[in-house]
């Protein structure tokens, strides 16, 4: 339906894939393979290959297993009883607004929040308890991860579960199948798309997060994105930076892999 | 519809409050006259009076704005042309290279896209500042974008285009007069998407801003490394009224899309 003549709009967009698209992706690559000095090394893919970064990498993806964990027990519910409301949309919208102010400002809050003398400790203290250092641990970090992540999350899920025909949970229940069942065989295994994607959204940012792990969990736990940060902004071992950011655009797109749609027929 | 069960009710209104709670607290403390998050003492409104006296921080709020507005704009523009062309792709292969190509900014950390960015920049020549921060928030902008206007052009009849040529309209014609308003709602969309990930971004900018220039992401987390500052609780009473407003606008623009849609 779109003649030649419209194919003269790819152009701007052809600059712009080459430019910020392809070009990036070469450059990291290609400065993986410096030395401080800019020479040609493998050097850091030697130094990425010992036990400081390998530990590194596991603990982030630790870290980022667990918040996308967190995360989906607590999106996949709250997501399945939106549906069941009745003016779903505007709760749905209600859910995003969050999601649309500042992420900085959000992870500011929990400074207070989990602060030594902030309302948390003060509940803390009702119980009889002594004030606890909440900032600056793991719970601290993956709580306010969870927190950040839940909207993206849930947003999916609930997409997949709306599109949801109601006819399979009645035939279920119908056929004897118990709630429990039903949810197991017919609803989970029908909206595990929207799961993916709320997997991807989720898992793929948390591996590199670093303004979180900065603000609230002070230098405890180091990410990948902590590490390129580090190594970019204040080290300014651009070639170091660059090999962690070529593992991490590899993990990338395992994880793409793994989580990726199948596209079953019908229309693209 | 059965209804909810009480548990349910409970459960939704304990994520509400949570997802809430945070953001509340916030905009609460920015009315208190003592200097903490932790008890507040009488009402006040000198953090807000202190957020207008600070030319600096206005200047920086203006700046992020004015980046948003360009960037979202620039991005539109890029953006909707390259769906455009991608529609008029026959080559399959070459469409879904295309669109794999689009996604990999959206799926990328923003760590890594800051990074490579950083080096583009940096090996081009462009002065890290205002400059760089645009160009990469158009940059981050322009694959929502597509990705907002493209399901408006593939539901578009192809007839509607066939007739207007045997009408005698000229391509350009064609475009500004069939295309454009086909898919405006999908166009006005892409723009509010990028104009809020442009807002919220943070980890690109961090890392393509130089010395001399900041966005309010970035300078709120220069003020929160340096500890609570109640001017932050007052820039977030701004911002969650700004976005509310722009919540509003958003789904109003949104649903008049539907409407029109219906009524068709």
């Amino acid at each position: 339906m779109f003649n030649k003549s419209t194919k003269g709009a790819l152009t701007p967009y052809f600059i712009f894939i080459a430019l910020f698209v392809i070009a990036p992706i070469a450059l990291i690559i290609y400065y993986s393979m410096l030395d401080l000095h800019g020479n040609f090394t493998l050097a850091n893919y030697k130094n990425f290959f010992t036990s400081t970064y390998l530990s590194m990498t596991l603990t982030s993806f630790w870290y980022a297993f667990l918040i996308t964990f967190f995360t989906l027990l607590i999106a996949y519910p709250t997501a399945y009883l939106l549906t069941k409301t009745k003016h779903k949309h505007l709760w749905l919208m209600l859910i995003i607004i969050p999601s649309w102010i500042n992420l900085l400002l959000k992870t500011y809050a929990f400074i207070g929040i989990f602060g030594l003398y902030g309302p948390l400790n003060a509940v803390i203290e009702v119980f009889g308890f002594d004030p606890q250092q909440i900032l600056f641990t793991d719970f601290s970090f993956i709580f306010v991860s969870v927190y950040i992540f839940i909207p993206f999350m849930i947003i999916p899920i609930f997409n997949s579960l709306d599109k949801l025909n109601p006819s399979f949970i009645y035939a279920a229940r119908d056929l004897g199948a118990s709630a429990w069942t039903t949810f197991r065989r017919v609803v989970f295994p029908l909206t595990i798309d929207g799961v993916k994607s709320g997997i991807q959204v989720t898992f793929i940012p948390a591996l590199s997060l670093f303004m979180i792990t900065r603000l609230i969990a002070g230098n405890q736990v180091i990410t990948l994105g902590t590490a390129i940060e580090q190594q970019f902004l204040v080290s300014q071992n651009w070639g170091m930076g660059s090999t962690i950011a070529v593992f991490l655009i590899l993990f990338m797109v395992v994880i793409m892999l793994f989580t990726g749609q199948k596209k079953k027929g019908g229309r693209a | 519809m059965n209804k909810l069960s009480a548990v349910s009710k409970a459960y939704l209104i304990l994520v509400f409050t949570v997802l809430y709670a945070p953001i509340f607290y916030l905009i609460f403390y920015s009315f208190n006259s003592g200097g903490s998050m932790n008890s507040f003492e009488s009402f006040t409104l000198e953090h807000y009076q202190a957020v207008f006296d600070d030319t600096r921080l206005i200047v920086i709020l203006l700046n992020t704005v004015l980046v948003a507005l360009l960037s979202g704009l620039i991005a539109t523009i890029i953006g909707t042309l390259g769906a455009i062309g991608i529609v008029s792709i026959k080559n399959k292969k070459m469409r879904s290279t295309l669109l794999s190509l689009n996604n990999v900014l959206i799926v990328s950390p923003d760590v890594v896209i800051g990074a490579s960015f950083l080096i583009l920049f940096t090996i081009i020549g462009i002065k890290l500042g205002f400059a760089s921060v645009l160009v990469s928030h158009v940059a981050f902008s322009v694959p929502i974008v597509v990705l907002m206007v493209l399901p408006k052009l593939l539901e578009m009849n192809a007839s509607l285009i066939d007739a207007a040529r045997d009408l005698g309209a000229t391509k350009r014609d064609v475009l500004t007069r069939v295309i454009l308003p086909y898919i405006a709602p999908g166009i006005f969309a892409g723009f509010f998407m990028a104009i809020t990930y442009s807002l919220d971004d943070f980890a690109v900018t961090f890392f393509v801003t130089g010395n001399g220039f900041s966005t309010l992401s970035v300078e709120i987390y220069s003020m929160a490394r340096a500890g609570i500052s109640l001017t932050i609780n007052a820039i977030s009473g701004l911002v969650f009224l700004v976005t509310v407003l722009i919540v509003i606008g958003y789904y109003f623009v949104v649903n008049r899309g539907k409407r029109t849609e219906a009524g068709r």
